[in-house]
């Protein structure tokens, strides 16, 4: 392989494995939309709270990492239905809007209230995983970022089987696509709203464990949730497998951007080339790659 | 069956739309709720079913009595679980889901697997074109093949009362025909108790036993279904014949009925 070839190939795994570790945050985002109609301008808040806890049970002097997982995933489930019971419900049958205004203040409570509580220094996650990085050919990659696809591929499975296969999935969907017919065919609506948020909790906590094993824990791991929008709306609002593939995709386009653009420009367009396909999908597939069309019979 | 003892509905606790309606529907008959549109036969099916909490509608006076429970105040999704189910107008089928998982997520009171299957077969055996269309996603459906399903979704409940809403919206009259046949078989082999509200009245007389007339929240007449017929007012007004039984021109009809009501 030539060394052009070498180069783009880890750039591209690399990105692949970062991009898989957006999923696993998109899938969050995408299990509230898909349920309950929110956009959850909060999910990347979920993620700090579920690394801030994480960390703070990890700095007891020998605690064990399973521990810690269960304890968060465990608190994190209680936040979703807790979230949904004392802040969503009450806004049911509300305009849309209203949700995501409740969203974006429970944001920003969170980033406040994260380091009053915690307190607001940097806070190491280490993972049992060695940092000697694994190679694969040309590409080495940190093992955390391994561990992070890894993890974003289990839980793909297991949620696409869920909607798909599950009586329980399929009444999900079907409060999704009415609430009131749902509720007619005797569905607890309510119920299953929580579910959703208690989903995404799970789901912010293992992602608050990778990206904080990643980045490390202070107020800064929220703005991973920035990158949750490119993504879906690359993929599709409501499309488990679109979050997946728009993680991939935003995550190869990043690295390529990083690996090309950034010696001519002097850095930076990382963090933009996401956003500028953002805009680009916007015009071309509104509804996504793989997100639902609206339904129009003539 | 199912009896509605003068009951009052109020929206956003101002709007009186119900004012003292009372239906008594009978164990495997249909019983059919005619009137012009706004007259409040939706509004009535819906607080039956209980999905008007989350339209904030409320039902401030009387009883609803299903069998030995009274069912006003609670929740839809519990209403079902005791057996009586909606069928919206409209159809409203869960467009993205497929054929059969419309089918699912209307078993979803059942708590065996097993008898959503069975389930599933038999609105099969009743509409076999739902059986072809099974993977097919259901808002792609046609029309017909839509309301079948949305009839087949509520089956899968396994209800004792089913309330149809205009069943006949927006179909070919052969169409018609056909699900109004199912649905006459349907309560005569599963003793189904079906109240239907219709635009249709020559139809929906045709296959009920009772029915009700309603006018501006009000039940303005009742009777067995071949009395009505004979009505001269439903005549006039919903059959669109005169007194000699032979077809009125439509714009009599329209006019007649702009300057008379029953109630004014």
């Amino acid at each position: 392989m030539s060394e052009d070839l070498e180069f783009a190939f880890a750039l591209i795994l690399n990105g692949a494995s970062i991009g898989l570790m957006y999923s696993l945050i998109a899938l969050g985002f995408v299990l509230v939309y898909k349920a309950t109609d929110a956009i959850n301008f909060a999910q990347g808040e979920f993620v700090m709270l579920a690394g801030l806890i994480v960390a703070v049970v990890l700095g007891f002097e020998g605690a064990p990492l399973i521990a810690a997982i269960v304890i968060v995933v465990a608190v994190m489930i209680g936040f979703g239905f807790g979230l949904e019971r004392v802040v969503l419900r009450p806004l049911l049958g509300r305009p849309v809007v209203a949700v995501i205004m409740a969203t974006i203040g429970l944001a920003a409570m969170l980033r406040g209230l994260g380091p009053v509580i915690f307190g607001s220094e940097t806070r190491a996650v280490s993972l049992p995983i060695g940092d000697e990085p694994i190679v694969l050919g040309p590409a080495s990659l940190p093992p955390v970022q391994v561990l992070g696809a890894v993890v974003a591929i289990l839980f793909f499975l297991a949620f696409s089987w869920f909607f798909k296969k599950s009586r329980m999935g399929v009444a999900m969907r079907a409060v999704a696509d009415n609430q009131q017919v749902a509720q007619a065919m005797g569905i607890n609506v309510e119920r299953y709203f929580a579910l959703a948020w208690a989903m995404a909790g799970v789901v912010s906590a293992l992602g608050g464990v990778v990206w904080g094993s990643m980045l490390g824990v202070d107020v800064h791991l929220a703005l991973v949730g920035l990158k949750v929008f490119p993504v879906v709306i690359l993929g599709g609002l409501d499309s488990i497998g679109g979050a997946l593939v728009g993680g991939l995709i935003i995550g190869i386009v990043e690295s390529l951007a990083a690996g090309y653009l950034d010696p001519y420009v002097g850095g930076g367009t990382k963090d933009f080339a996401p956003y500028v396909l953002m805009i680009l999908v916007l015009m071309i597939r509104p509804y996504g790659i793989f997100g639902k069309r609206k339904i129009e019979r003539v | 069956m199912l009896a509605i003892n003068n009951i009052e509905v109020v929206y956003d606790r101002v709007i009186l739309v119900l004012k003292g309606v009372s239906i008594d529907v009978r164990e495997g008959a249909i019983t059919t709720l005619l009137g012009a549109n706004g007259a409040g036969k939706t509004t009535t099916l819906k607080a039956i079913s209980g999905v008007l909490h989350g339209e904030r509608g409320e039902v401030t006076k009387g009883t609803i009595q299903l069998g030995e429970h009274r069912i006003d105040g609670m929740r839809a999704h519990d209403v079902t679980g005791l057996g009586l189910v909606q069928v919206f107008e409209g159809r409203r089928v869960f467009e993205h889901l497929t054929t059969e998982e419309n089918l699912i997520a209307g078993g979803h009171v059942q708590r065996e697997g097993a008898v959503v299957k069975q389930g599933i077969d038999l609105v099969y055996s009743y509409f076999p074109r739902l059986r072809e269309r099974r993977h097919q996603q259901s808002g792609y459906l046609s029309g017909g093949e839509q309301q079948m399903l949305a009839i087949g979704r509520a089956l899968m409940s396994k209800p004792k009362v089913v309330l149809l809403d205009e069943p006949s919206l927006g179909l070919a009259p052969m169409l018609v025909e056909e699900i109004f046949g199912i649905v006459d078989r349907l309560v005569r082999q599963e003793n189904l108790s079906v109240l239907l509200v219709e635009q249709n009245a020559t139809m929906a007389l045709g296959v009920a036993d009772h029915g009700y007339v309603m006018e501006n929240g009000r039940i303005v007449l009742e009777g067995p279904a071949d009395k009505l017929r004979d009505n001269s007012d439903i005549k006039e007004f919903y059959l669109g014949l005169n007194e000699g039984g032979t077809r009125k021109s439509y714009r009599d009809t329209k006019h007649y009925k702009r300057r008379k009501r029953w109630l004014s």
